[in-house]
């Protein structure tokens, strides 16, 4: 680890002199580029879906956490004292900061996706349902148990069904964008290490010439290294840069725009992009660095 | 300094030379020629550890360089000036920065730019040091050659062919700057098939020359 850290500061404050030793130019310095900042653009995309999915999974279960329904389900007579007296039980029920019947028209509202808005309710034997606000301390059970013996028609509803699978959703979402994010590294590495597999058999003539001047193998890798680290740098910062601003023009979350709306950024996770650059780089100094001294160990 | 005991090599099932023994002393100068595909530049090459040896030892200042480990090997290199047939340069950079690449990859870079003009001027090339090693004539490239191998101060010079390409003025040019690197005490090899260059070079050196032929390593006679 101490090596490794050695190395990156020799790689960020000494040694250009040997570092030009490598051309500048050629195809794998494109191809490391071109493939730094396709990388950087998708993983600017995994860590934006990783952080939503985090976001809605917190909302979702926040939102269904603080809320529940009871319905009450009993004939035309006895429907109006049965909602009274849940009513009444709700206002005594430690941790419940509301409860509010929903009228007639609400019910209406709630059936109308389904039903279409012509639903005859009074020829129906829909439940009535009573909205509940949670708080802290709210006991679902001691509150079921007392329902069900004081208002045999009622059934509370905590949304516990509901929450546990909208939570594993969205938090398979969450690992899905991690996981993006780890293949997305794993590729960039590969590429990378075959990138500078072929530098290292292309400039072939380079490092002959370095060892015949007497450079060890690290200050022949480190020549590689540095070249590859500063492309890899230079490409993710690109396609860091185009991916946040793709993802900045996205549909808002509040706009109509379906299953993306929502993929952004909010407050200081904007600053995440950044890590991005920083990350490719890391990641092209150790896969050239193990490629270079793999080569060089096979070379005499 | 550089010692080959009894050393052979081969590849591919083919055996180029066995059994060569050789020392280079401080300040010694010798020639090694022989017929094309003898094993000249092999020999050199063996001589500055570019190569192992299939038999025998090399000792690189008492040290067997088959037993060396890689960085010892390339400190080893520090202490040989190469100058190659081919010349061999990174085309993309300066001649300046080619002729400091052995003082930069020992971390020694800024020393060498204090005295580069006067090494420059040494060879003749103090004009071209900004220029592309393509953009030299084989002369130029010779001498930047050159530069290069003597710029960190090694105490053995090996020069294959080094007036391959070049014509009769150009070569005394060279031989005359071998004669002076050696007369500082550089002990030097040079492999080269211009007897022309050898019999001059005996005029003004006590040279030996060493004669690669049929894999045996012979003292040459007073034919030359």
């Amino acid at each position: 680890m101490r090596g490794r850290a050695t190395g990156i500061w020799r790689l960020l404050g000494g040694d250009r002199d040997i570092g030009r030793a490598v051309p500048p130019t050629g195809f794998t310095a494109r191809l490391t580029l071109l493939t730094a900042a396709a990388m950087a653009f998708l993983a600017v995309f995994a860590l934006a879906l990783s952080l939503a999915s985090g976001r809605l999974a917190e909302r979702w279960g926040t939102a269904l956490a603080g809320s529940a329904t009871v319905r009450v389900s009993a004939p035309e007579d006895q429907e109006g004292p049965q909602v009274d007296a849940a009513l009444r039980i709700l206002a005594q029920t430690p941790g419940v900061l509301a409860a509010r019947a929903l009228t007639e028209a609400e019910d209406q509202a709630l059936l109308e996706p389904w039903f279409g808005p012509d639903l005859p309710l009074d020829a129906l034997p829909i439940p009535r349902l009573i909205d509940v606000t949670l708080g802290d301390g709210f006991d679902a059970e001691g509150l079921r148990l007392r329902l069900r013996g004081e208002v045999p028609g009622a059934t509370l509803d905590d949304h516990a069904r509901w929450r546990a699978p909208l939570a594993e959703a969205a938090g398979r979402l969450r690992l899905l964008g991690m996981v993006a994010t780890g293949l997305i590294a794993l590729a960039t590495a590969a590429m990378i290490t075959l990138a500078a597999q072929a530098a290292l058999a292309a400039n072939a003539q380079v490092i002959r010439v370095m060892r015949q001047a007497g450079a060890r193998d690290a200050t022949i890798a480190r020549a590689f290294v540095r070249r590859f680290t500063a492309r890899a740098a230079g490409g993710a910062l690109a396609g860091a840069l185009l991916g946040t601003l793709a993802v900045a023009l996205l549909p808002a979350a509040e706009e109509p725009g379906g299953f993306l709306a929502g993929l952004s950024f909010q407050g200081a996770s904007w600053l995440v992009p950044l890590l991005v650059p920083p990350f490719a780089a890391l990641v092209a100094f150790a896969a050239t660095r193990a490629a270079a001294f793999a080569t060089l160990r096979r070379t005499p | 300094m550089i010692e080959l005991a009894d050393v052979g090599y081969g590849y591919g099932g083919r055996r180029l030379f066995s059994g060569l023994s050789l020392a280079l002393a401080p300040g010694a100068f010798h020639f090694l020629t022989g017929p094309s595909g003898a094993g000249k530049t092999t020999l050199l090459r063996l001589l500055s550890a570019e190569l192992r040896a299939t038999e025998g030892r090399v000792l690189l200042w008492g040290q067997d360089a088959g037993m060396m480990g890689r960085d010892e090997v390339a400190l080893a290199r520090r202490r040989i000036g190469v100058v190659p047939q081919d010349c061999q340069f990174l085309d993309h950079l300066s001649v300046a920065e080619n002729v400091l690449l052995p003082l930069a990859v020992a971390g020694r870079r800024a020393e060498g730019e204090a005295h580069l003009p006067e090494l420059l001027a040494w060879v003749g090339l103090a004009g071209q040091a900004q220029q592309r090693p393509p953009e030299l004539s084989g002369g130029e490239r010779q001498r930047a050659a050159l530069a290069r191998a003597v710029i960190a101060g090694p105490e053995v010079l090996l020069a294959d062919e080094p007036t391959g390409n070049v014509d009769w003025e150009m070569s005394q040019r060279l031989l005359q700057l071998f004669v002076e690197l050696n007369r500082m005490g550089t002990a030097v090899l040079v492999a080269t098939h211009d007897m022309n260059l050898i019999r001059a070079a005996k005029s003004q050196a006590s040279a030996r020359v060493l004669r690669l032929r049929g894999g045996a390593l012979q003292a040459a006679g007073a034919d030359l």
